[in-house]
């Protein structure tokens, strides 16, 4: 579903401040694989983000979604297909927009061809952002009238990822997602991602900074430092996996210890 | 007093006030819902104004309109151009091309600083004989009611569009820009059309204007951006905000308010000089109004509890 082959990129090359960040870096990601991301700070797992979703063109490697080459499509063209959520929850909705005319929004630019410049949402369409909402279970569905930015940060970003899912992309990006809201809602989130990944068989990479939910999320876990993939496993290998295997097969793989000042031992 | 707000007063308040709400609405897309400010107002109000004043005198009054509309689009486009494409500050955009502007319309009214439509046929004269011999047009309401249609359709226009796809779009590249990058909107596509909307609408209210005032002239638009903002923000403090109708009709609202309260002005023998100080003693007052009005609220709960308190000290 998505290949990364070879990708480089620098930032402000050729001045003081040049900063290699991605250093050839290749994943291949079968369809209906959800992969876990751990790694240090700093190794370039936004930056990896970022140059899938078209937030800056690479320097040399090649992007391909879906079979299509998207290397050099601007990034509004492949967000049509690619879900993005960031840890900032403010970043994913539009504050003074009802929570109606997000989803409407979300909606109408994503079911591709169906929908022209001047096309609006049904009563139908809206009962079943509606029903959505109700699944979330946070009382959303009777507040759709409200503005967004009234919302709580997991409540808004729950919604986001509603928004990102309500048509099913090919590719969903979760950035430490959850990292910043409080224990219980970003369980609550968490959950909900689970659910909605698998009931629709959707590709997805999730950065987490919490080394068992890197075991268990999904069915493949990343292993990322100085702009490559240090370590990757899935399958059978993967579920024999302790945390402690996993932290001693980064230091193998990477030559040092896994430095992340977020980094979770346990759950 | 009651000579103030006679109704021939209250009459022409209301057929500028809605004259005037398009270019209010114009800057409702822009400033509000876009968030850019964009100063090419002035500019286009007048050449909208010089259009429609030129093909109004050719004998093609609702031709006109159109092509006053037409006009601000192409306007609105170079502004937006300027800016999305050319990397100019959005404010510097709208002031280059307000500049601009001044050339073009004096070259649209002929080289001359000033038109007269006396002799010709407008939408009003249009209006006055297609409803005939009626107390409509002896009272001049005429002018009044196709105002209204006219505004209302513009209203519910721009009202619909921003629910689509499109419109939707529009107004999340002014919200969260970090939310459009990452939602498949370009927001280069959705600013263009943002200022070329407003750009016709503005125009469209000088179109009008030319026709209603039968006459055109070069320094029209001058100080038309302080005049909208205030409008703007009149009906943005008195309606509030909330849902797209509600704003767009705070706008024509407020609008007319200015309007009305420039007319007593007038009527209370303000010298003609000192409106432009009136009028920006209004943007003033009404920008300022919510900040006052929130402060006071404060200061008087400070100073009821700090009272509570000391009492209870004492005791
Ligand atoms: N636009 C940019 N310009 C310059 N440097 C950048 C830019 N974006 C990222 N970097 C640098 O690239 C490196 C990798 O950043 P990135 O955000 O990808 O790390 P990360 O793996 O997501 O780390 P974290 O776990 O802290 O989120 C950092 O050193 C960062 O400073
Ligand atoms: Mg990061």
């Amino acid at each position: 579903m998505l290949e990364l082959k070879n990708i480089y990129k620098t930032f402000n090359a050729g001045t003081v401040n040049e900063k290699r960040v991605l250093k050839g870096l290749s994943l291949s990601l079968a369809d209906g694989d959800f992969a876990t991301i751990v790694g240090s700070n700093g190794a370039g797992k936004s930056t990896m983000f970022n140059a899938v979703t078209g937030v800056f063109y690479v320097d040399s490697g090649e992007i391909i979604l879906d079979g299509e080459d998207i290397t050099f499509k601007k990034e509004y063209f492949r967000s049509k297909e690619i879900g993005h959520l960031f840890q900032d929850p403010m970043l994913g909705t539009a504050p003074h927009m009802t929570i109606e005319e997000n989803m409407a929004l979300a909606y109408l630019r994503a079911s591709k061809g169906r929908h022209g410049y001047f096309s609006r949402v049904s009563k139908k369409d809206k009962a079943m952002f509606k029903e959505h909402l109700r699944m979330l279970d946070m009382g959303l569905e009777d507040r759709m009238k409200q503005p967004a930015g009234l919302l709580s940060g997991g409540q808004r970003q729950a919604l986001t990822l509603i928004m990102a899912t309500m048509v099913t992309p090919k590719l969903l990006l979760l950035d430490e997602h959850t990292a910043a809201l409080d224990p219980a809602t970003a369980e609550k989130v968490l959950g909900l991602t689970k659910n909605i990944v698998a009931e629709r068989k959707i590709t997805c990479l999730m950065v987490t900074h919490n080394m068992h939910q890197a075991l268990t999320l999904g069915n493949r876990t990343l292993m990322m430092d100085a702009g490559n993939i240090v370590f990757d496993v899935s399958g059978e290998e993967r579920s024999r996996l302790s945390v402690e295997d996993l932290l001693n097969k980064f230091k193998d793989n990477a030559g040092k210890n896994l430095d992340n000042d977020r980094i979770l031992l346990s759950d | 007093m009651s000579q103030i707000f006679t109704v021939s007063i209250l009459q022409s308040a209301l057929e500028l006030g809605f004259i005037y709400s398009l270019v209010v609405l114009a800057l409702f897309i822009s400033f509000k819902i876009l968030n850019i400010a964009d100063l090419s107002t002035d500019g286009c109000f007048t050449l909208g104004c010089a259009v429609a004043a030129s093909v109004t005198i050719s004998g093609h009054p609702v031709l006109a309109l159109f092509a006053a509309m037409g006009a601000g689009v192409l306007s609105g486009f170079i502004t937006a151009f300027l800016q999305t494409r050319l990397g100019v500050e959005s404010i510097l955009a709208g002031i280059i091309v307000n500049t601009g502007l001044y050339t073009v319309n004096i070259a649209a009214m002929g080289f001359s600083a000033n038109l007269n439509l006396f002799q010709c046929d407008s939408i009003f004269t249009m209006a006055r004989d297609f409803i005939g011999e009626s107390s409509l047009v002896t009272g001049g309401w005429y002018k009044l009611l196709l105002l209204i249609v006219l505004i209302l359709v513009a209203a519910v226009l721009v009202t619909l569009f921003l629910g689509t796809r499109l419109g939707l779009s529009i107004r999340a590249t002014g919200d969260n820009a970090a939310m459009v990058k990452a939602s498949s909107i370009n927001p280069k596509f959705t600013i263009t059309v943002g200022l070329c909307i407003s750009g016709s609408l503005t125009a469209l209210s000088g179109g009008i204007l030319a026709q209603y005032q039968k006459s055109c002239d070069i320094n029209l638009g001058t100080g038309m951006v302080t005049i909208a903002l205030a409008s703007l923000i009149i009906g943005e403090t008195l309606i509030g905000t909330g849902p797209v109708a509600k704003r767009v009709a705070g706008v024509i609202f407020g609008s007319c308010l200015y309007r009305f309260i420039v007319a007593v002005a007038i009527r209370l023998n303000v010298p003609a000089e000192c409106l432009k100080l009136v009028s920006a003693l209004i943007v003033a007052v009404a920008i300022a109004f919510p900040y006052i009005k929130e402060n006071a609220r404060f200061t008087k709960r400070k100073y009821t509890e700090m009272a509570r308190r000391k009492k209870g000290g004492a005791a």
